[in-house]
């Protein structure tokens, strides 16, 4: 397969990268404070490609890792906005015009009596979008990853804080990497499979 | 931190966050639930809970075969025990959403420990309550044509979206999956702790169940961001559901139900009723699994103090809705209010009264929050309460008309008993297998709690 890739004229960031075969190296550490203190020194040592695993979330974790801020709210104000505006147009369509019918002398659409649905309509729509929205961009639901390949992975859902430096880093060299993260204070570090 | 109130040191187990606490220690602890055989109370509490829910399922079946002239409503009382224990249900409910989401708003750290299992409750009271309306409809199986705008051949027409009851469809539906999923995003990196720790069908059915997370720092930042967004959509979302099933009654014309204090006292009434039935399950939660030192005194002191407040403003709205029906001159008002306080009903309406007002007082006394029994005991009072309070709104409203010729007097029938307390029984087998099956404390939430108290135990500040 990966021969066949290489032949086609194909543009490079469509061919997958060479890992030769190697998901990343994984470095445990005993602490939240250690993994922080890791994750800073391999990114001033130009790594670009790294990820932790930890077993809750770490706060500040995000800025040592220079990750920016995610954009899951804008999805919401957007399914907001059509949860709204369907809410307006169901009940104006349903009820003016494709069955109109005198209730109690009542108009056929009027705004006050909308808003409890138009409100509970936008609030069902923004947690669709909350909770899909969060699913696609940590895209899961995901059964099979190379992390999972790490001798030491429960630890990650535990009391163990892993960072990974990926295959796919241009400098990625698992031996240097391995001294690196030893240095910093790993407890078991590993050159993990794809 | 010298409020020792929001102390997270002062609120949890202390052999799982004080100096010697370990992250895996509370993996284990929790974990361990989930992972071997339940104690034998859990059996003599499935053992009460089972039937009972069997009861309902046999109530309903007959239910579904007969119609539903098998309850006891009739004209003049055409809502009787299914609307009492549908309101009754959505309000306990609330307390949940309280806790997990408009707590969470106010980083009230003291509700990590019971916020997962007052979700859970959440969840199976809008459950329970979702079954009055939709049996109410006689025929359950096309309930959904006419609750929702399916487009169908067998209606040809649409839904009447200026009624309330249309409102109350879409608070109560959205609220349950609202719910529902705020309750499976906590779960999943907790699910995923039970994965890593399993073998075998085990690991493979909550592999299955945590969506593959794997706790990267990238997934934890948009999960941190989802969690704090569904809080803030639940908190309007609680309020609104509550309103919206007051306005069934508020917006009609019957005196005794045309009042405009009826949102705010619903809500208010609703997180009163669901606090005693969150102290009442926790305690029953401590008793089955010795969980006496993850659910402290404090949180549950706590959760008196919250039943008070709100008890305290119940109390108030009954004297208001007496005032407003005297001031307004209304006879038909005064009528109506003074036949609850007197009439036929008045055994029902002083019941309301002594659970709801006298009960809640008792509270006052720091030995009185602090005492298990005797909060166990004010609980089911106000469990109790809070029942009357929606029968005495609907009966008594109901049951005098404009015209003596149309007086009548409401009585349950066996059905009507035997699907109560078939609900009450659902409620408990659910909310025991989530005990049995799921993490009921937030694993990762109090790692959370524990490793904030660890630096600052180290930094000293």
């Amino acid at each position: 397969m990966a021969d066949l890739l290489d032949k086609l004229p194909l543009p490079a960031f469509l061919k997958p990268a060479d890992t030769g075969g190697h998901y990343g190296v994984i470095g445990d550490f005993d602490t939240p404070e250690a993994l922080l203190r890791a994750i800073r020194t391999a990114r001033t040592a130009g790594y670009t490609k790294f990820e932790a695993y930890t077993p809750f979330p770490i706060h500040g974790i995000d800025d040592a890792m220079g990750e920016p801020r995610s954009p899951l709210g804008r999805i919401v104000v957007v399914c907001a906005l059509l949860g709204l505006s369907g809410a307006v147009l169901l009940q104006w369509w349903t009820g003016a015009v494709d069955y109109p019918i005198i209730i109690a002398g009542k108009p056929l659409f009027a705004i006050e009596p909308s808003i409890p649905i138009i409100f509970e309509l936008g609030v069902l729509l923004s947690a669709f979008g909350t909770v899909f929205g969060m699913l696609a961009l940590n895209k899961l639901p995901t059964y099979y990853h190379p992390a999972f390949n790490f001798s030491k992975w429960a630890g990650a859902s535990n009391d163990r804080f892993l960072l990974a430096i990926e295959a796919i880093d241009p400098k990625f060299n698992p031996d240097e990497i391995k001294v690196l993260m030893d240095s910093l204070g790993s407890r078991c570090t590993e050159l993990v499979e794809a | 931190m010298a409020d020792l109130a929001l102390d997270p040191r002062a609120e949890l187990n202390p052999t799982l966050v004080q100096g010697d606490a370990t992250y895996a220690g509370v993996t284990d602890a929790i974990s361990v639930i989930t992972e071997s055989k339940p104690p034998k109370q859990w059996y003599y509490a499935m053992a009460v809970a089972i039937p009972l829910a069997g009861l309902l399922f046999f109530c309903l079946g007959y239910l579904v075969m007969n119609g539903i002239g098998v309850w006891g409503n009739n004209s003049p009382v055409g809502w009787g025990w299914d609307i009492t224990n549908f309101v009754w249900w959505i309000g306990i409910g609330h307390a949940g959403t309280l806790i997990s989401a408009i707590l969470f708003l106010f980083r009230q750290k003291w509700r990590t420990s019971i916020n997962r299992a007052a979700e859970a409750m959440t969840l199976f009271a809008v459950a329970c309550a979702g079954i009055y309306p939709l049996f109410h409809t006689g025929r359950p199986w096309r309930a959904a044509y006419w609750l929702f705008p399916m487009p169908n051949e067998l209606l040809g027409m649409w839904q009447n979206f200026r009624s309330p009851l249309m409102w109350d469809v879409f608070a109560v539906s959205t609220y349950a999956t609202v719910s529902a999923l705020f309750w499976y995003v906590g779960l999943v990196p907790d699910l995923a702790t039970l994965r890593d720790r399993a073998k075998g069908l085990r690991q493979q059915i909550f592999g299955i169940l945590s969506l593959g997370w794997r706790g990267s720092a990238r997934q934890w930042k948009h999960y941190e961001l989802a969690y704090l967004i569904l809080a803030g959509l639940s908190t309007p979302l609680v309020l609104s559901v509550h309103s919206i099933v007051s306005f069934d009654f508020a917006t009609s014309v019957i005196p005794g139900w045309h009042t405009t204090i009826f949102p705010p006292y619903f809500v208010a009434g609703a997180i009163f009723s669901g606090f005693a039935m969150v102290i009442t399950l926790m305690v029953l939660a401590r008793w089955v699994y010795n969980l006496q030192h993850l659910i402290t005194i404090k949180h549950l002191e706590n959760m008196c103090k919250v039943i008070l407040a709100t008890g305290m403003i119940v109390g108030f709205a009954y004297g208001t809705e007496f005032f407003i029906a005297w001031y307004s001159a209304n006879q038909y008002e005064k009528f109506a209010f003074l036949n609850r306080a007197f009439g036929p009903y008045a055994w029902a309406y002083w019941s309301m009264i002594t659970c709801n007002v006298i009960s809640p007082q008792f509270f006052w006394f720091k030995k009185v929050r602090t005492s298990i029994p005797a909060m166990f005991i004010l609980a089911i009072f106000i469990n109790i309460g809070m029942w009357f309070e929606r029968f005495v709104i609907i009966a008594t409203s109901l049951h005098r008309d404009f015209l003596p010729s149309s007086w009548g007097y409401f009585s349950p029938t066996w059905v009507d008993i035997g699907t109560f307390v078939g609900t009450i029984g659902l409620f408990l087998t659910l909310f025991l297998l989530f005990l049995r099956f799921l993490p009921a404390i937030a694993i990762s939430e109090v790692k959370g709690v524990l490793h904030n108290q660890l630096v600052s135990n180290k930094g000293g500040h």
